[in-house]
């Protein structure tokens, strides 16, 4: 798991409508990273529903939400659609789980990354990160919030 | 801006709290009406010997008609009604629309019309994004979440919370 302070890995990944959004294209805004294990499984449903609902106040306060999985931008399109939520959703498919394994979220057993928050500065480095003891404890917003009260997001 | 989002413990069950049983464990349930795993856990919660609360929790992505059941719910209450409109939605998780919410009214003996107007209000409103947002600090990530002793239980009660339960406090 990635630790603060460190610069995070440059990666460029493709969201669910095929555009490529790359770490240079966050640096001035403070990011947040929600890796998760897959699209359509029944707890990132939950996870993602409820993280919508803090989509616009995380905004007020300077940041950004993806997701990002291994599926690919076509079943994240239907995801976010089966969810009816907006948080983009990047897609780590090939190589797969590249950027799940450069923040060292990768979950080699299973071939996902794990359940992951990481929240990264305006200047490319990692302000806070926190992964789950496993795949079924889903990390509250409260998590967020708390991380953010801590570092204040630029 | 909105109050932070930190984590905090549940509130203790305060006067503006929907409270039912008078002894007993006391369990804080965070929940949502048109939540079928809410609905099951009334049933299986229905007749231990609890102190009970009810929270809201509608996560309208998830369930687009459960704020709106929510602020229902809060609307009967300021007519003193509460438990019995909260059952009966969940009793009848097949006719959640307004006519049937009118229909639930009326078979209440309650004022429609004030009904109304106070489920749209800012009040009733505010009153289900208190307890939702108590929900987030708390941790809440799926309905139903129950609080037994500090300690949060996510999912329908398995059989050892339950036997638990039953037993009481002590």
């Amino acid at each position: 798991m990635i630790a603060p302070g460190t610069p995070a890995p440059d990666f460029a990944l493709k969201d669910q409508d095929g555009n490529v959004v790359s770490l240079d294209d966050l640096k001035g805004q403070t990011t947040l990273l929600v890796f998760y294990p897959l699209d359509f499984s029944p707890v990132c449903t939950d996870q993602l529903n409820v993280y919508q609902e803090v989509l616009d106040e995380l905004r007020e306060r300077g940041v950004q939400m993806y997701g990002i999985s291994v599926d690919s931008a076509y079943s994240h399109k239907a995801f976010q659609e089966k969810l009816n939520v907006t948080i983009p959703l990047l897609s780590d498919f090939e190589p797969k789980g590249q950027v799940a394994r450069s923040f060292g979220v990768y979950a080699d057993d299973y071939g996902v990354a794990q359940r992951a928050l990481v929240l990264i500065g305006p200047d490319g480095v990692v302000k806070w990160s926190h992964v789950s003891p496993s795949p079924l404890e889903v990390p509250g917003v409260n998590l967020i919030f708390d991380a953010l009260d801590a570092a204040p997001a630029a | 801006m909105a109050d932070s989002l930190s984590s905090a413990q549940p509130p203790a069950p305060s006067a503006e709290d929907h409270v039912r049983g008078e002894s007993g464990l006391l369990v804080i349930e965070y929940g949502d009406y048109e939540c079928p795993y809410c609905a099951k856990t009334e049933m299986l919660l229905a007749d231990l010997p609890l102190r009970r609360v009810f929270r809201h929790f509608p996560v309208p992505s998830k369930h687009p008609r459960a704020p709106a059941l929510s602020h229902a719910a809060e609307a009967v209450a300021l007519q003193g009604r509460f438990w019995e409109m909260h059952e009966s939605l969940f009793t009848d998780q097949g006719h959640l629309d307004d006519p049937h919410l009118w229909n639930r009214i009326r078979d209440l003996g309650l004022d429609l019309d004030r009904f109304e107007a106070d489920r749209r209000s800012d009040r009733v409103r505010e009153r289900v994004e208190r307890d939702f947002r108590s929900g987030l600090r708390a941790g809440v990530m799926t309905t139903p979440t129950l609080f037994v002793n500090g300690e949060a239980y996510a999912g329908v009660p398995d059989a050892e919370l339950l036997t638990r339960l039953r037993a009481g406090p002590g």
